[in-house]
């Protein structure tokens, strides 16, 4: 009586596939090139004066920094953003807009800056030699330079001084099927305004949303195709 | 035919070498003080930001990197063109283009944030980036001046004199080439961003590179007691007016162009008028010291005997080009990048707003020592071979042609 019929096991493992963490990479699996990750960034409920996404990425990327804030890294920035010929405003976060076509990648010398399959755009400390000119080539001004020693690291993003960095998307928390930080807080302390996921799945809301509604990209005309869309700018 | 050059090596240790010598490792050992202070403390403590992030070091290494190949240009002259009264200066011209890229690559790998990793630079080539065409181009120049050089210094291998001569002088444009894509190569910085940028870098290298060198042959000739003749000055100081008014004509194409794109219009009132320091450094520096008074000195002549107006305006062609760098690398940083066109930005990471930057003495003392390394490598390179011809004619008296 208690054993479960044929028809019971498809439909217990369909419905672990839906609430389990679907996206989650075993270690040693490489990033697939049939993903593509994004977001999508709804200015409309996104506050001037909420700062939430900003402090979860200093905390989850260990970002303590020394109050110098020419110098100190900045993954993540608010934008306020004012048409002066209408006077309208918005404010919108700003991060690594993890291009199709990253310039970052193409300057660098040593292939430290580089793309995952799955579009995230990386720096290998390895092997970057800080030469900066990823920072001269990036339009959105989303990477900083570590001017100096680093306390306060988290263990998935050691940082190390002399070494360029940027936004990962959280890449160590997507590899394990979580969203990226910022998305998370955002959704948990404020608005929601962010919405992550997989751009190539047709199933997905953030690939359902792109498709349905009108959506931008900052700097579009520059051809980098950033993985990260705006709406209301 | 004219007759064979004699060429001798400088003596060393007397006291004007020592004294030199001296002076030189003195400002090395100080910039090498610098790295190690800054390299230790981390780029905080210079004046270099996330918005600017090429600061004064990037001025010199740029300024020795291209005036290297432009002090190449004489030797090309001579061998490339077959203009024999450029000959005799050959062996020099090939000497400080070695010396001078030297200096700069060393500036500009000592300002890395991991100068350690310079192997991994020199291992790791992702060939989409001219940064790493330009680490090739760096080392293959070493490489093909080398030969060039000993090709004209020993007479065995003097049947290869054509063809290194060639291999070195289209190298040299490829290479300027590569550095002026640096910079053009940066769509989204407003100051940069065009192909002129590439012929710019040219006539760049062609001005500053033979300003150097007429310094040095002037000083090099006074120094160790060789005839050089009015006639050489004249032609020189004549070529680096055609070199200066060449360069201004990029620097004229370049703005006209960005003054043309109605959305380049900001960047270009910021450089032009409104940026300060930079406009001052633009106007003063590069036109005027740089451009204009060069032009005057070379063409409707100032009075002044040759060897005086040629060294005059190789000073000013050296002060001009460090100003004009300095608009080009630090004015281009100082202008925001524009993410929202014709929107107003602000941001806690300095969005929409002119970047600070103020050099701190490390930076410029790290940059000196660029030129230090450039000038020690030359009088060693000077010492060890027959570099300097015996006489390049008879020197004139200091004020003979003085109205």
């Amino acid at each position: 009586m208690n054993a479960l019929s044929r028809r019971q096991v498809i439909l217990t493992s369909g419905a672990i596939l839906m609430v389990a963490p679907a996206q989650a990479r075993s270690p040693g699996q490489p990033a697939s090139a049939r993903q593509r990750w994004g977001l999508l960034i709804d200015t409309a409920k996104c506050a001037p004066d909420c700062n939430v996404c900003v402090e979860s990425c200093k905390a989850e990327m260990g970002l303590s920094g020394h109050d110098r804030p020419l110098t100190d890294a900045q993954y993540l920035r608010k934008i306020n953003v004012k048409d002066p010929a209408t006077g309208a405003s918005h404010s919108l976060p700003v991060m690594c807009q993890h291009c199709a076509k990253p310039a970052c990648v193409d300057v660098c010398p040593t292939g430290a800056s580089f793309k995952r399959a799955d579009g995230i755009v990386l720096v290998d400390r390895h092997i970057c030699i800080g030469c900066r000119y990823c920072m001269m080539a990036c339009p959105y001004k989303a990477r900083s330079f570590a001017h100096e020693e680093q306390t306060d690291q988290q263990p998935h993003l050691p940082r190390g001084k002399g070494t360029v960095e940027g936004c990962t998307l959280c890449v160590h928390r997507v590899d394990q099927g979580l969203e990226p930080a910022c998305v998370e807080s955002c959704k948990a302390k404020a608005k929601g305004a962010m919405l992550f996921g997989d751009l190539n799945d047709p199933e997905s809301d953030i690939a359902k949303r792109v498709a349905r509604e009108a959506t931008t990209r900052i700097r579009a005309d520059l051809g980098l195709e950033p993985g990260v869309r705006y709406q209301g700018i | 035919m004219s007759t064979p050059t004699a060429f001798t090596q400088i003596r060393a240790y007397s006291r004007g070498w020592l004294a030199l010598m001296g002076g030189l490792g003195a400002v090395i050992a100080a910039a090498l003080a610098a790295v190690v202070y800054m390299e230790h403390q981390g780029h905080w403590v210079t004046g270099m930001t996330n918005q600017v992030v090429w600061g004064i070091p990037h001025v010199f290494a740029v300024f020795l990197i291209v005036a290297a190949s432009g002090a190449l240009n004489i030797a090309s002259i001579g061998s490339v063109f077959g203009r024999e009264e450029y000959q005799p200066l050959g062996r020099l011209s090939a000497l400080l283009a070695i010396a001078l890229l030297a200096g700069g690559l060393a500036v500009l790998v000592l300002d890395l944030g991991r100068p350690d990793r310079l192997f991994v630079a020199m291992t790791h080539f992702n060939f989409k980036s001219i940064f790493a065409w330009n680490v090739v181009l760096y080392s293959g120049f070493f490489a093909m001046v080398a030969i060039y050089l000993w090709t004209m210094v020993d007479w065995r291998a003097r049947r290869f004199y054509k063809s290194a001569a060639l291999g070195a002088f289209v190298w040299r444009l490829i290479l300027t080439t590569g550095t002026g894509c640096i910079f053009g190569f940066l769509a989204a910085r407003e100051a940069y961003g065009a192909a002129v940028m590439a012929p710019l870098f040219i006539a760049m290298s062609f001005a500053y590179g033979l300003a150097v060198f007429i310094l040095v042959l002037a000083i090099g000739c006074k120094m160790t007691g060789r005839g050089l003749g009015d006639e050489t000055l004249t032609r020189l100081v004549r070529l680096l007016g055609l070199f200066v008014a060449a360069n201004l004509y990029f620097v004229a194409l370049h703005h006209i162009t960005q003054l043309y794109f109605a959305g380049r219009g900001g960047v270009e009132a910021f450089v032009l008028t409104g940026g300060g320091l930079i406009t001052f450094a633009f106007w003063g520096g590069q036109v005027g010291l740089g451009g204009l008074m060069p032009l005057i000195i070379a063409f409707a002549g100032c009075g002044h005997a040759p060897r005086r107006r040629a060294m005059m305006a190789s000073m000013l062609v050296i002060i001009g080009g460090l100003a004009q760098l300095y608009v080009l690398i630090i004015g281009g940083q100082t202008w925001p990048l524009d993410l929202f066109p014709g929107m107003e930005a602000s941001s806690s990471f300095a969005d929409g707003r002119l970047h600070a930057y103020a050099p701190t003495l490390p930076e410029v003392i790290l940059g000196l020592g660029g030129i230090a390394i450039a000038l020690a490598i030359s009088v060693v390179g000077m010492t060890a071979l027959r570099i300097l011809p015996a006489s390049l004619g008879v020197t004139s008296a200091p004020c003979c042609h003085h109205k």
